[in-house]
């Protein structure tokens, strides 16, 4: 694979000043997480044991809590629309904004539609789709995919903002203030918000009991897309369901701090029936999610509710950034989801990671990421064509250290080596450990050598 | 008591001081250690590779050889958490759950089950300590950073005890090294990366050495200091607590 996660990953990693500036500038959330959990959330752990709890309940349970979500909204007087493709849900989407006879549709942000490829879709179609989150905006305007699901821009520097600005908005050269260049973001944002037919948001929570759907932003951007075009269109996944209204507190609460280290979001809108005159629409999306659940090993995933806090952790993602994942959702939680999509095209995540544990013990709804990890490793050998260099090795070493003579076997073979090959015959690029690094020195003795010459 | 000494492949390979560090120790502290022949390996590599199938004649091996001890210790986190953690696709007769729950990281052992309270050490430099990931987050050697549970560090409590030295602190405390077993070949650039964050976050503490329970993480490092000639070791934490200077 040419594109895969080592090769991305290395290809980022050539510009080391650039990934240092990315690993602090993501770590940094990692730390206001900390900082705000600490001082607020004496009672944090039990809090992520009972959301992995409602969790897990309302997974257990969500055939029957889908449908009574359904009948709930349909009471408010909203149309719910069941898709169980992308291309099903971009065709739902499509025909609510063809029958508008709309041409400029507004987004709130939303990781589901990139999961989907709206925008492609309606743009190829002549519809004009506008991104209203300021970070979505910008990789809009870059045609780039967003690198992290809830900073969608936090590969580009100031500076970079600035000369696309510059380019886009007729803003002054050179000037890299972000509120200068925020405000210059928010009246060119006005302009499509107040002449735009159709608004989409996406979904943080589907509330069973009330038939409401819950979204958080900090720019005020999915309010306006829902109330000043006539019509709102709710895109969500339908793992996105908790049971009850008494139930959304502990999920809000635990949302922003582990996203960006907030206390709280700046709003968090309930959306439940449409306003005067107006249309309000839910597209529940499948899309591979009930393959997910049907798995024993992996449904655990579909807990997510798209903090990022284990990317934020994640030593992986901070060194070779979203795009080495080659996926919309990549990170930690991308790599034990992606796989399920299409095992083959995503069969080397589950290898980006050295396997420390921190995205398990970060996360919010205890998803146990890591182990999904190894699982998914398991799985992907024996369902893929895997190297077959690397499997005569494995089994060769499954034969060695099975046998009582296996390390005195492997002992012979390598030391010699080591010991009396030249430089260059060690270290050249078939091996892998030694383009950075030395091999171990060699000893006199093996510890197995020494114990036979001294203590039996 | 009776202990079965496991000396992981790569330390009996490369690092036998690191074995006979921990021989001596347990032996101070009045075990009865016998290293078993023919021990080989935990099994870990072939298993996080994708091919645990591949590994469980690997794991029989080591229950076989490892049954007749009252306990298993191992100067390594993270081969202690895969015997713990991941044997569990062999049948699971009494032999192997003993051996399962027997199986000790010689930190654990030495606080939890020996009970020691090391004052004969002495080891008079500044150290910072890597908490391996498969030690912290997989046996829960310390509380960890991502938590918010009652704070513990069994690693530093054994360190604390040693006379002279001195426990720096880096600025990011449980930062993973980048070693990751078959990780470090397969994103080795990503790996290099890793290694040197941590070992320049432990220079700019004024470290003069990096201390682990892992070996496999300090080799990883070490390959990295070498190669770029960074003012720093490593040293495992059982030739530290043995140590009398």
């Amino acid at each position: 694979m040419s594109n895969d996660h080592a090769t991305l990953g290395a290809a980022y990693l050539a510009d080391e000043p650039r990934v240092d500036w990315h690993n602090k500038a993501v770590f940094n959330f990692r730390h206001l997480r900390d900082k705000v959990i600490h001082a607020n959330m004496p009672e944090w752990e039990e809090m992520r044991s009972q959301a992995s709890a409602i969790k897990q309940h309302t997974l257990e349970h969500l055939d029957d809590y889908l449908l009574q979500f359904e009948a709930k909204a349909k009471e408010n007087g909203v149309t719910v629309h069941w898709a169980s493709t992308a291309e099903e849900h971009n065709q739902i989407v499509y025909s609510l904004i063809q029958k508008a006879k709309a041409t400029r549709v507004v987004k709130s942000k939303s990781m589901l539609t990139e999961e989907c490829q709206l925008n492609p879709y309606l743009e190829a179609r002549g519809v004009e789709i506008i991104d209203t989150d300021l970070g979505e905006r910008i990789v809009q305007m870059l045609d780039q995919p967003p690198s992290h699901i809830v900073a969608p821009a936090i590969h580009l520097k100031k500076e970079e903002i600035s000369d696309l600005f510059n380019k886009e908005l007729g803003t002054e050269k050179n000037n890299a203030d972000p509120t200068y260049l925020t405000r210059a973001a928010r009246k060119h944002l006005r302009e499509k918000f107040v002449s735009a037919q159709v608004g989409i948001t996406g979904g943080n929570f589907l509330v069973a009991d009330s038939g409401a759907v819950v979204v958080v932003t900090n720019e005020g951007n999915a309010d306006l897309g829902c109330h000043i075009p006539p019509i709102q269109i709710h895109c969500v996944g339908i793992e996105k369901m908790i049971p009850r209204w008494q139930d959304l507190g502990l999920f809000v609460r635990m949302l922003a701090p582990s996203a960006m280290g907030l206390l709280i979001t700046v709003y968090t809108s309930h959306y439940m029936k449409p306003k005067a005159g107006g249309e309000m629409h839910i597209v529940l999306v499948d899309n591979g999610r009930s393959d997910q659940l049907g798995s024993v090993h992996h449904r655990n995933s579909l807990k997510c509710i798209r903090c990022s806090a284990c990317f934020n952790t994640c030593p992986v993602f901070r060194r070779t950034g979203g795009f080495s994942y080659h996926t919309v959702i990549g990170g930690p939680i991308g790599s034990i989801l992606m796989p399920n999509k299409d095992i083959n095209e995503y069969k080397d995540l589950p290898f980006a990671s050295s396997l420390c544990g921190s995205c398990s013990d970060v996360c919010p709804v205890k998803i146990d990421i890591h182990n999904q990890l190894y699982k998914w490793r398991q799985e992907i050998n024996a369902k893929t064509t895997a190297s077959t260099s690397k499997k005569i090795m494995m089994s060769f070493a499954s034969k060695a250290l099975a046998s009582n003579q296996g390390m005195s076997r492997i002992n012979r073979l390598i030391r010699p080596m080591l010991k009396s090959l030249p430089r260059f015959m060690i270290y050249n690029r078939l091996n892998a450990w030694g383009k950075g690094r030395e091999m171990p020195p060699v000893p006199i003795e093996t510890f197995d050598q020494w114990y036979k010459n001294n203590r039996s | 008591m009776r202990v079965g000494l496991f000396i992981p492949c790569y330390v009996n390979l490369f690092y036998p001081n690191v074995g006979i560090a921990t021989l001596e120790l347990l032996e101070k502290y009045g075990c009865q250690v016998e290293y078993p022949q023919g021990q080989t390996c935990c099994g870990q590599p072939i298993a996080n590779s994708g091919y645990e199938s591949k590994a469980k004649d690997t794991y029989l091996h080591f229950v076989n050889t490892f049954q007749k001890y009252d306990y298993i210790v191992a100067p390594s986190g993270s081969c202690t958490y895969h015997v713990k953690k991941h044997y569990d696709i062999i049948d699971q007769d009494e032999k192997v759950k003993r051996v399962r729950s027997q199986t000790y990281d010689l930190t654990d052992f030495l606080l939890e089950i020996v009970k020691v309270d090391i004052a004969d050490a002495s080891f008079p430099h500044k150290v910072s300590l890597h908490q391996s990931c498969h030690g912290l987050r997989g046996l829960r050697t310390a509380s960890g950073s991502e938590r918010l549970v009652t704070p513990y560090n069994k690693w530093e409590e054994l360190l604390s005890n040693v006379k002279g030295l001195q426990l720096v602190q880096t600025a990011i405390k449980d930062e993973c090294c980048g070693f990751g077993g078959t990780f470090s070949i397969e994103e080795p650039e990503l790996s290099v990366k890793m290694g040197k964050d941590k070992i320049k976050d432990s220079i700019n503490s004024e470290a003069e050495y990096i201390t682990s329970g892992d070996m496999s993480c300090l080799m990883h490092l070490d390959g990295v200091i070498r190669r770029n000639q960074y003012p720093i070791k490593v040293i495992h934490i059982a030739e530290i607590l043995n140590s009398r200077i």
